[in-house]
């Protein structure tokens, strides 16, 4: 269980990180973050990258700021910072109870938030976040930067759109409305464990009536989604059991869910239903 | 291909020069290099947290840490807990609460919990129930662990 051999790479800039990319991403160099997931894949020799770029010294890359209508997570911001609202109002806080459901407390002090979308891990709670809140993604290289929708980012299971030689700088959030309702549910076997499936909704009652529903599954599919069919379902009814289940039925429907050797499709259905009714609920009291 | 870097290490608060691989990871360069076997290596892949350490006051999980990325930072291990011959009020707690029965997992819970305590003096049951969870230990059960714990983080808030 000793990962294999590399060449260490430490950056002090975020110029310095992507050029050290540049030269090394072309003979099966990688970044290293947080480390949460990389390294006990290259434990298991199931990575054996030859370069590591590290960015934990790179300048300003734990930021962490409210710019606009927007909430700027920096490439080397960790999921602990998250323990406490970072802004206030409701995304603070729905943020603050996704941050428990992440790996353990001593995972969450090194991993980090964009290392999560950059993972793409199925499970991944911050993919779930990021695909349904409408986060924006930026990649910069020697080529340049671009900004990327989370909802282009990821394309399947542990596979995003970054080129080896980019590096995810920020993730950005959008800063929704004081009135939003959030919702977030999550079920897995043991305390840490890999999600078997969540569900994260956000909403906003006008008139009696719920508004710009959003209505995410994660941990189900091979990819965190949108469940378009649950959101009509949502919008322009009055909260409460009837439009709920109408919502969590079309979720049903809708997935093409995961199968392995403990989990069948039919059962992560099932509780991908359940949670998503669980988190209107939720985003509802 | 091997990638050696001289460095030291700082591990409670005394200087260790070493000289390793890349590849190394903190917990067997504390181990290994440094002499420190109060760390313990169980899974060697960040899932049982028998190796945790204290890195500039945060609990992390020695084994998924390169000791090349540890350059300047404050080290703290079980071995630093103790004052002479004066055992930790946690270590203490943990003897008084049987805490422990073989005794493997105990430095790592230990530096987990003088961290979140460190951090967190007024962590309610409840988070300090999801933060020890990060650890695993086949003996106890957790409750003893957690009362241990408990009872110490009432201790230290009072003072000596």
């Amino acid at each position: 269980m000793k990962p294999g051999s590399f060449q260490y790479h430490s950056a002090k800039t975020i110029e310095q990180a992507v050029a050290l990319l540049a030269e090394v991403a072309p003979m099966d160099g990688r970044v290293l973050a947080g480390g949460q997931s990389l390294v006990p894949t290259m434990a298991f020799r199931l990575a054996q990258p030859a370069h590591l770029v590290d960015i934990n010294g790179v300048e300003g890359l734990d930021r962490l700021a409210v710019e606009g209508a927007e909430l700027a997570i920096g490439a080397c911001v960790r999921h602990a910072a998250f323990h406490r609202p970072v802004i206030a109002g409701p995304l603070g806080a729905i943020l603050t109870t996704v941050a428990r459901h992440i790996g353990h407390y001593t995972i969450r002090q090194r991993g980090t938030f964009c290392g999560s979308l950059a993972q793409a891990d199925p499970a991944s709670e911050w993919c779930l976040v990021a695909v349904t809140l409408g986060a924006s993604i930026t990649a910069q290289s020697t080529r340049g930067r671009r900004e990327i929708a989370a909802s282009d980012f990821i394309e399947g299971i542990m596979t995003t759109v970054l080129e080896d030689d980019e590096l995810l700088v920020e993730a950005r959030l959008p800063v929704p409305p004081d009135d939003t309702r959030f919702g977030f549910v999550e079920f897995s076997r043991r305390a840490g464990d890999f999600a078997l499936a969540m569900a994260l909704t956000s909403f906003r009652l006008e008139g009696g009536v719920i508004h710009d529903a959003r209505l995410g599954i994660g941990g189900a599919e091979n990819t965190p989604r949108r469940i378009g069919e649950a959101e009509a379902a949502l919008n322009g009814q009055p909260p409460g059991a009837d439009a709920f289940d109408a919502a969590a039925t079309a979720v049903a429907a809708a997935l093409d869910p995961m199968e392995d050797a403990g989990t069948s499709a039919q059962y992560r259905r099932e509780l991908a239903q359940c949670l998503a009714r669980r988190a209107l609920e939720s985003a509802a009291s | 291909m091997t990638d050696k870097h001289d460095l030291t290490l700082t591990i409670n608060g005394r200087a260790h020069a070493v000289s390793v691989d890349a590849r190394r990871t903190l917990a067997d360069a504390i181990r290994e290099e440094c002499g420190q076997t109060g760390t313990h290596l169980g899974c060697e892949h960040g899932v049982c947290g028998s190796c945790t350490v204290l890195l500039d006051g945060v609990p992390v999980r020695s084994c998924l840490m390169f000791a090349v990325q540890c350059e300047g930072k404050a080290i703290r291990t079980v071995e630093g807990l103790a004052e002479g011959e004066e055992l930790h009020p946690l270590q203490k707690s943990f003897m008084k609460h049987h805490a422990l029965q073989c005794g493997f997992c105990t430095p790592g819970f230990l530096m987990l919990a003088v961290g979140v305590l460190e951090r967190e003096p007024d962590i309610s049951d409840e988070d300090l129930v999801d933060a020890l969870s990060s650890n695993l230990c086949r003996c106890t059960g957790y409750a003893n662990i957690v009362k241990a714990v408990r009872a110490a983080a009432v201790e230290l808030k009072a003072g000596p």
